[in-house]
């Protein structure tokens, strides 16, 4: 009983109503020995069939494209419009995220390297002052090397005010660097959409598919396809409640050194 | 001390080109998978390796793995850097022979932490 309910499933009730016309009219053929009668009927039957699986594989193509179409992102200027427009597929889309945010990586670490040695010499300075200072503080200090360091410390503050204008610009240039984040956000939240609607529409795929299998009693041998941990599987998502998983460079450590490490 | 430093992407290798400066370490090359580094590493004399895992062409760990099958580079000191966190993988790049392995995303003193302790058991 059970089992003819699961057939039911996925067939238009048009077609479920046909079947039954059919078969008791089939049934009555074979009874009244028609056999030419029952033999075209259950050519009907096949066809009846078969349409309903062309029905169900054009509805199934008519959402993924659906999909497909829907797959649209705003953008916030005419430029990014221009890109996003060029952009027809979900791989264009996330190599434009891939793109964007190793822009965005190699902007900031420009930033940052210029920073740097700024930041260097401008503490390789403070410091030789203030050992200077506490020499004058503790009167070590003679006229001579007094006025020399009255000197350093003015252009200490000049050059400290110039230096500082420039960290002060990096920094908010390395926060502006950071917008590609809503962009990319974006993108990748309509690709994510796009890839659950076809997965759901592929599910709906498979269980026809299944279902045409129980018709036409087809089996498959699927070869179980494992990925390769030689070759790399890249991050892993919920590491802290998997087992198989370390769940950070503590983790890392324990393990080795339980290995003798 | 020359190390060459081996990932696919290009942002990676500065960054840890930029901490291994920080370090004291400013003579490094760059490679983005196992195929490039190979022939670097037969040819180039370097001290020190540190590579990703997974990256396309060949993989860290086969670089791993082809390095330890070396003559003249079995002894190079290797260290991982790689976003692998499979304790298996773990595992298996130990007993390849790998001499640190710093998970991802990873900081400063890590790096430092692990690379030191690298030199103190060689020297």
């Amino acid at each position: 009983m059970s089992d003819s309910k699961h057939n039911q499933r996925g067939l238009d009730p048009e077609v479920t109503e046909k079947l039954e016309q059919q078969t008791s009219e089939l049934a009555k053929s074979v009874e009244t020995g028609d056999y030419a009668q029952a033999m075209s009927i259950i050519n009907d039957l096949s066809e009846v069939r078969d349409q309903s699986l062309y029905r169900e594989v054009g509805r199934l193509t008519r959402s993924l494209h659906e999909a497909i179409r829907n797959f649209q992102i705003d953008p916030r200027n005419a430029e990014q419009k221009e890109a996003l427009s060029k952009m027809s597929d979900a791989s264009d889309r996330l190599n434009y995220v891939v793109e964007m945010t190793n822009q965005a990586a190699n902007r900031t670490m420009d930033l940052v390297e210029e920073s740097m040695p700024l930041a260097h010499t401008m503490r390789d300075e403070a410091i030789e002052l203030r050992d200077e200072w506490q020499r004058l503080r503790r009167r070590e200090m003679a006229p001579a090397e007094f006025r020399e360091l009255y000197g350093r410390i003015d252009k200490f503050f000049v050059s400290l005010t110039a230096d500082s204008d420039v960290l002060y610009r990096s920094l908010s240039e390395i926060l502006l660097a950071q917008d590609f984040q809503d962009l990319t956000g974006q993108v990748i939240q309509k690709v994510t959409g796009l890839v659950k609607e076809v997965e759901e529409n592929l599910l709906s795929l498979v269980v026809m598919a299944s279902h045409v299998d129980q018709l036409t009693g087809t089996v498959h041998e699927i070869e179980e396809k494992e990925e390769s941990a030689e070759k790399g599987l890249g991050p892993q998502m919920k590491a802290n409640e998997r087992d198989d998983v370390v769940s950070g460079q503590d983790d890392v450590d324990d393990l080795l050194s339980s290995l003798g490490f | 001390m020359k190390i060459l430093i081996v990932d696919d992407f290009s942002t990676m290798r500065r960054i840890i080109k930029n901490l291994l400066r920080d370090l004291g370490f400013t003579n490094t090359d760059e490679a983005d998978d196992g195929n490039t580094a190979l022939p670097m590493l037969k040819s180039g004399k370097y001290d020190f390796l540190v590579t990703d895992w997974n990256m396309p062409g060949m993989s860290g760990f086969d670089l791993l793995k082809a390095v330890r099958a070396d003559e003249q580079l079995k002894d190079l000191p290797i260290l991982m850097v790689t976003a692998e966190a499979k304790r298996d993988q773990i595992i298996a790049a130990a007993q390849a022979g790998v001499n640190g392995y710093v998970v991802k995303p990873f900081t400063a003193a890590t790096l430092k932490e692990k690379i030191e302790k690298i030199f103190e058991r060689i020297h």
